[in-house]
C-alpha cells in the first residue's frame, strides 16, 4: 500500500506546480476581473456589488464603439497587410534558400521578439519625424516633408514591426513543409507558375497562412505602444481606453468591461480562424 | 528565372531592413551627438551613455530588473519543466484543458493581463511590489520554458526511463540520473529565454510595479516625459542583454540537436 501511494504522489507533484501557479495567478485574476466588472465605485473605492452600471455606461457610449471598430479595423488591416507583405519573402525563404540559410534567417527573425518594442517604437519616432532621416532622404529627392507620425500610418508601421517576423515564421514553416514533388508535378502537367501558386502552394500552406494572419490580428488588437507612441493616441484604441480608464479615477470596473469585450472578440476571431485553418482543405 | 532570384533577394533584404531598422537605428542614435537625429548624422559621442548611467534611478531599475528576471527564470523554468514532463509522461482526463492552461497566457493581450493582475494583486496586498511583478512574469514566461523542455523531451526515447525503472531505480532516481541530465541543455536554454522574456516585459510590469520600476518601465516613463537619446543608450544595453540571453538559449538547443 505504501509503495503504491508513493508512486501516485510522483506524477501529482509534477502536475501541481502549473495548476497552482496559473490557477492562482492567471485564472483567478481573470475571473476576479470579470466579477469586478459588476462592482461599484464610490468615492474612488471599489465596493463589491452585482450591478450592470459599468456595462451599460461603457456599452452605451458612442466613444466606446468608435474605439472598438477602429481597433478591430486596424487589426484586420494589419493581419491582411502583414500576410500580403510577408508572403513573397516567405516563398523565397522556403523555395530558394538552402535549409541552413533558411534556418539562420528564421533564427534572426526570433530576435526582435526579445528586444524592447518600446525602444523600437521610439526609434521609429525619430526615423519618421518631420526632420528625421526619412524626410531628409526624401527632401534630397525634392519630396516632402511628410507628416508620418501621429496618424494611422504611423501606428501601422509600429504594428507591422511587431508582427511581420512572426507572420514570416508561420508562413515559412508551412511553405517549407510542402512536398516539392507536388509542385513539380503541377509544373510537369503544364500549370503556369501563377496557377501552381494558387491551386497547389497556397491551399497546401493554408494552416500557416491563416495562423500568421490570426496572430498578427491578435497582437495588433492588444498592442498599445504603436497607437500610443506612433499613432498619436487619438482617436483611442481599446487598449488606450483601458489604460486611460485604469490610470485615471480608479475606474477599474469600467476598464474590466472593455477588457472582457476584447477577450470575447479575440475568442470569436480565433475560433473562426482555427476552423478555417484546420478545417477541410480546398 | 535569374532575375526573379535577384528580385527575391532584394525583397527579402527590404523586409529584414524594415524589421531591423529600428533596432539598428537606436544603436546608431545612441552614439550620435544630435538630440533630434537626422541625416547626415552628427559626430560620435558616448555622452548619452554617461548621462543615462549617472542617474541613480537607472541603476535602481537595473537592479530591480535583474532580481525580477533572475527569480522569474528559476520559477518559470521549474514549472515549465514539470509541465513538459507531465505532458511527455502521462495521459489523463482533462489533459487538453491542462495544456491550454499551460500555453494560453502569452496569447492574452498584455494590457488585459496587466489590469487583471493589478486588480487581483491589490486585493491580496501585493501590488506595487517586486513580488507582484515576479508573479506576473512567471505566468508569462512559463509557456516558453514548457515549450523548450517539451521539445527536448520529445527527442528522448521514452523507454529509457522505463528501463531505469525496470533496473530498480525509483522514479526520483530515474529523474535524477536519466531525465534531468538529458534535459540539462534545454533547462539552461529555458533559464536564458525566460530571463529575456521578463527582462523586456513592460506592460504588466507597468500596471503592477508602482514605485519599483524595472528598466523597461523606466524607459516607458521617460518616453512620456522629456525624451532624449539617453533612451537609446539604455535601450542598446537592454538589447545587448536580451540578445545575449536569446543567442545563448538558441546556441544550447542547436548544439545539442546536432549531436543528439
Amino acid at each position: 500500500m505504501i509503495t503504491s501511494r508513493k508512486l501516485d504522489l510522483y506524477p501529482i507533484l509534477w502536475r501541481l506546480p502549473l495548476l497552482v501557479w496559473q490557477g492562482l495567478f492567471f485564472v483567478v485574476p481573470l475571473a476576479f476581473m470579470a466579477a469586478m466588472s459588476f462592482w461599484l465605485v464610490k468615492n474612488y473605492r471599489m465596493e463589491p456589488a452585482f450591478v450592470f452600471d459599468n456595462w451599460s455606461r461603457m456599452l452605451g457610449r458612442g466613444a466606446f464603439w468608435d474605439a472598438y471598430w477602429l481597433t478591430l479595423g486596424r487589426a484586420a488591416l494589419a493581419g491582411v497587410l502583414a500576410t500580403v507583405i510577408a508572403f513573397p519573402a516567405s516563398l523565397f525563404l522556403s523555395f530558394r534558400l538552402s535549409e541552413s540559410a533558411r534556418r539562420f534567417a528564421l533564427l534572426c527573425l526570433i530576435v526582435p521578439f526579445f528586444t524592447s518594442f518600446l525602444v523600437r517604437a521610439y526609434a521609429w519616432q525619430v526615423i519618421l519625424a518631420e526632420s528625421g532621416p526619412v524626410n531628409a532622404v526624401l527632401g534630397a529627392a525634392g519630396l516632402g516633408p511628410f507628416t508620418m507620425l501621429n496618424s494611422g500610418f504611423g501606428a501601422m508601421v509600429g504594428y507591422l514591426t511587431l508582427v511581420l517576423p512572426l507572420v514570416v515564421i508561420f508562413q515559412t514553416w508551412s511553405l517549407a513543409a510542402i512536398d516539392k514533388n507536388l509542385i513539380e508535378a503541377a509544373g510537369n502537367l503544364g500549370a503556369a507558375p501563377l496557377r501552381v501558386l494558387g491551386s497547389v502552394i497556397i491551399p497546401a500552406a493554408k494552416t500557416g497562412l491563416v495562423l500568421g494572419a490570426v496572430f498578427a490580428f491578435i497582437m495588433t488588437f492588444g498592442d498599445f505602444v504603436s497607437p500610443f507612441y506612433l499613432g498619436g493616441s487619438k482617436p483611442p484604441t481599446l487598449t488606450i481606453l483601458i489604460i486611460d480608464t485604469t490610470k485615471s479615477g480608479q475606474q477599474w470596473p469600467r476598464a474590466a468591461v472593455v477588457a472582457i469585450v476584447m477577450i470575447l472578440t479575440l475568442f470569436a476571431v480565433a475560433t473562426a480562424a482555427l476552423k478555417a485553418a484546420y478545417g477541410r482543405r480546398g | 528565372m535569374k532575375a526573379l532570384g535577384a528580385l527575391g533577394w532584394i525583397y527579402l533584404a527590404a523586409l529584414f531592413t524594415f524589421v531591423f531598422a529600428p533596432i539598428a537605428a537606436s544603436v546608431v542614435f545612441s552614439f550620435n551627438s544630435d538630440r533630434f537625429p537626422t541625416l547626415p548624422l552628427g559626430h560620435f559621442t558616448t555622452d548619452w551613455y554617461a548621462r543615462a548611467f549617472s542617474r541613480p534611478e537607472v541603476w535602481e531599475a537595473i537592479s530591480n530588473s535583474l532580481i525580477v528576471a533572475g527569480v522569474t527564470s528559476v520559477i518559470a523554468t521549474f514549472i515549465g519543466f514539470a509541465t513538459a514532463y507531465t505532458d511527455f509522461r502521462y495521459g489523463f482526463r482533462f489533459k487538453q484543458a491542462y495544456l491550454a492552461l499551460a500555453l494560453l497566457p502569452p496569447t492574452l493581450p498584455l494590457v488585459i493581463l496587466g489590469l487583471a493582475m493589478l486588480a487581483w494583486l491589490s486585493q491580496v496586498g501585493l501590488s506595487g511590489t517586486l513580488t507582484g511583478i515576479i508573479i506576473a512574469h512567471v505566468v508569462l514566461a512559463t509557456p516558453f520554458a514548457m515549450a523548450i523542455c517539451r521539445l527536448r523531451l520529445s527527442q528522448m526515447d521514452p523507454s529509457l526511463e522505463s528501463a531505469a525503472w525496470n533496473l530498480g531505480a525509483g522514479p526520483w532516481t530515474a529523474m535524477r540520473y536519466v531525465i534531468l541530465p538529458f534535459c540539462a541543455p534545454a533547462i539552461v536554454s529555458a533559464l536564458c529565454l525566460t530571463a529575456a522574456v521578463s527582462f523586456d516585459e513592460f506592460v504588466v510590469a507597468w500596471f503592477v510595479s508602482g514605485l519599483n520600476r524595472t528598466v523597461p518601465v523606466l524607459i516607458l516613463e521617460i518616453l512620456q516625459g522629456n525624451v532624449d537619446p539617453q533612451i537609446n543608450a539604455i535601450g542598446t544595453v537592454v538589447f545587448l542583454t536580451s540578445m545575449s540571453l536569446v543567442v545563448a538559449a538558441q546556441f544550447m538547443i542547436f548544439r545539442r540537436r546536432r549531436n543528439g
